[in-house]
């Protein structure tokens, strides 16, 4: 299987150029939350953490699977090292798939270092273990569900348009994403026929993001059901599968002039 | 078998934003190279030379005809690991030393660790890049980037190596160095096709060549036989002659280059040179010797290039 191969060493260029040390943001991002927050009651302190932590870990996370992502298929193409490869035994959709998962792969690093990092924060606020040390690590994986789904349509912009205008419309998707539930509810209260049709193909076919959230409530110290964490899944598998399903459709046609 | 074989390959391109126009890249190609030969693919810039490679590559596919290396189809991913390919001016990724880049592609290739190692450092040593391998290949020149990009072309042992304008942007060293390296690889059999403006490597290092203009072929056969079929005119050089007697040999000669003690004199066949000796001889002049007129691949070239402009002009009006 060629994909692994490619993977590393989409992984290993994210590593040489720096991606992780977003990281060394967030420690601070953390220290500083938790000195300055210091103040507060006990448990105060430790919902703010967590919600501030998991929401860092998200939009750090997005950040990178959208501007790293997009640059995924347009860098090897602009820098012509997609030249030498693709005339080696290598099928095309191989290629697609070693630089989605190198990417998450990279997301996959970042994710964990970073709920070891509000894991750690939250022992210290907290003087010892508690249970809200575990329960971020759920939502932690819805998290990083999402990231996958973004970095899978960064890679599907990045396979046919320009850096900037992927990054526009990854942003946009992103944006619609997080909100999609209101696109059902306005579907819902709209009399008019052809707007609800709309507004319900539109809830289907973009992706619904507020499938992987459950941040606020974790920082209340719940935890994301087994039921719902296998239904992110399940989505996340299907709406990622699809859209590498299209980059790849994409990519075959490609003449790379 | 074939190492190459090219069937009325056709490339159109689409250019224009609102008033779309095909142009055509690549005109009914047709080509056949053999196993162990070294081909040189010649022509212009825009001659349709990289768009042949990229579609043999499959980096773009062509309009219409097709193409078999090794007897096999482009797709085909069998015999995609039994050739290499380097193209124009590489570039690969900067941040990886010339060992990992090596190790990268030889994983593609599916080789095992330990050959694995053993062919990057049986290459690196090959290129001149040993004792560079383990730096980043964003600290290497122009040359050196070259040479890495041969030894990612070599990784595999391939029968049949593709290389576009090996040459280009090397310096006289490099240029001898890459030259030396497709030389020993002819020397042991593989086979080598490779575009190049430089004519002097090609006609050295060549034993067939294929001319491109305009995405047409407009000659192709053995070096020897295209240089030789343009042999029939001889040159005199003559020495001891006035300017009356150089315009009384203008009547003979298809051209006259005067030298510092008297000419160099081109007629067409052996009866116009015995003219021209008899002229040369009654003026008080001296012989200094005659010899066949070779043409060179870069008077070929340029020749054939300007012939088939002026046909393309004619046809247009």
């Amino acid at each position: 299987m060629k994909v692994v191969p490619i993977a590393l060493n989409t992984f290993r260029e994210s590593v040489r150029d720096r991606v992780l040390y977003n990281l060394i943001l967030f420690v601070l991002l953390l220290v500083g939350a938790s000195i300055f927050l210091g103040e507060l009651s006990m448990s105060q302190e430790s919902k703010i953490i967590v919600d501030i932590g998991l929401s860092a870990m998200r939009i750090f996370g997005v950040l990178i699977s959208i501007f790293i992502g997009i640059g995924l298929v347009y860098k090897e193409i602009d820098k012509r090292t997609i030249y030498s490869l693709l005339a080696k035994p290598l099928h095309r959709h191989e290629f697609i798939l070693g630089k989605y998962f190198g990417l998450c792969l990279t997301l996959f690093v970042n994710s964990v270092v970073m709920a070891l990092g509000i894991s750690l924060a939250l022992l210290f606020v907290k003087g010892g273990a508690d249970p809200i040390q575990i329960k971020i690590w759920p939502t932690a994986y819805l998290i990083f569900l999402e990231l996958m789904v973004m970095t899978a349509i960064s890679l599907l912009f990045s396979s046919f348009s320009s850096p900037a205008l992927s990054a526009l419309l990854a942003f946009f998707l992103f944006i619609i994403g997080t909100f999609s539930a209101d696109l059902k509810l306005f579907a819902a209260t709209v009399g008019s026929g052809v707007v609800k049709v709309m507004c319900q193909a539109l809830y289907y076919v973009l992706p619904n993001l507020a499938n992987f959230n459950f941040i606020m409530a974790t920082a209340h110290g719940n935890t994301p059901s087994v039921g719902m964490m296998g239904a992110a899944t399940m989505y996340a598998a299907l709406y990622i599968s699809a859209l590498l399903a299209a980059t790849v459709m994409i990519f075959q046609r490609r003449n790379f002039k | 078998m074939l190492a190459l074989e090219i069937n009325n390959l056709t490339k159109d391109y689409t250019v224009g934003f609102w008033k779309k126009r095909p142009v055509r890249a690549l005109n009914d190609l047709n080509l056949q190279v053999g196993m162990g030969e070294s081909f040189g693919f010649l022509g212009p810039n825009g001659a349709g030379k990289t768009t042949t490679l990229k579609i043999l590559m499959r980096l773009i596919y062509p309009t219409t005809g097709e193409a078999k290396i090794l007897g096999c189809p482009l797709d085909d991913m069998q015999m995609r690991a039994r050739i290499g390919y380097l193209p124009e001016q590489p570039y690969f990724y900067d941040y990886l030393t010339a060992r990992e880049l090596l190790n990268y592609c030889a994983k593609i290739f599916g080789l095992n660790k330990a050959e694995a190692l053993k062919r990057t450092d049986d290459l690196l040593k090959r290129v001149g890049l040993f004792e560079a391998a383990d730096k980043q290949l964003r600290k290497y020149s122009k040359g050196m980037l070259q040479r890495a990009g041969l030894a990612q072309a070599l990784i595999n042992d391939p029968e049949v190596l593709f290389l576009d304008e090996p040459m280009s942007g090397l310096d006289p060293l490099g240029r001898r160095e890459v030259r030396d390296l497709i030389a020993a690889l002819r020397d042991q059999g593989k086979t080598v096709f490779f575009s190049s403006h430089v004519l002097s490597d090609v006609e050295a290092l060549c034993d067939r060549v294929a001319i491109m203009n305009k995405g047409c072929l407009i000659e192709s056969g053995k070096l020897s036989d295209i240089l030789k079929s343009r042999t029939n005119e001889l040159e005199a050089v003559v020495t001891g002659i006035d300017e009356a007697t150089l315009n009384e040999l203008q009547v003979f000669a298809t051209q006259i280059v005067p030298a510092p003690e008297g000419a160099h004199v081109r007629v067409q066949s052996d009866k116009e040179i015995e003219y021209v000796l008899s002229i040369v001889h009654r003026a008080g002049g001296r012989l200094v010797s005659v010899n066949p007129v070779r043409e060179s691949l870069e008077d070929l070239f340029v020749r054939e290039i300007s012939e088939n402009a002026k046909v393309a002009k004619q046809a247009a009006s």
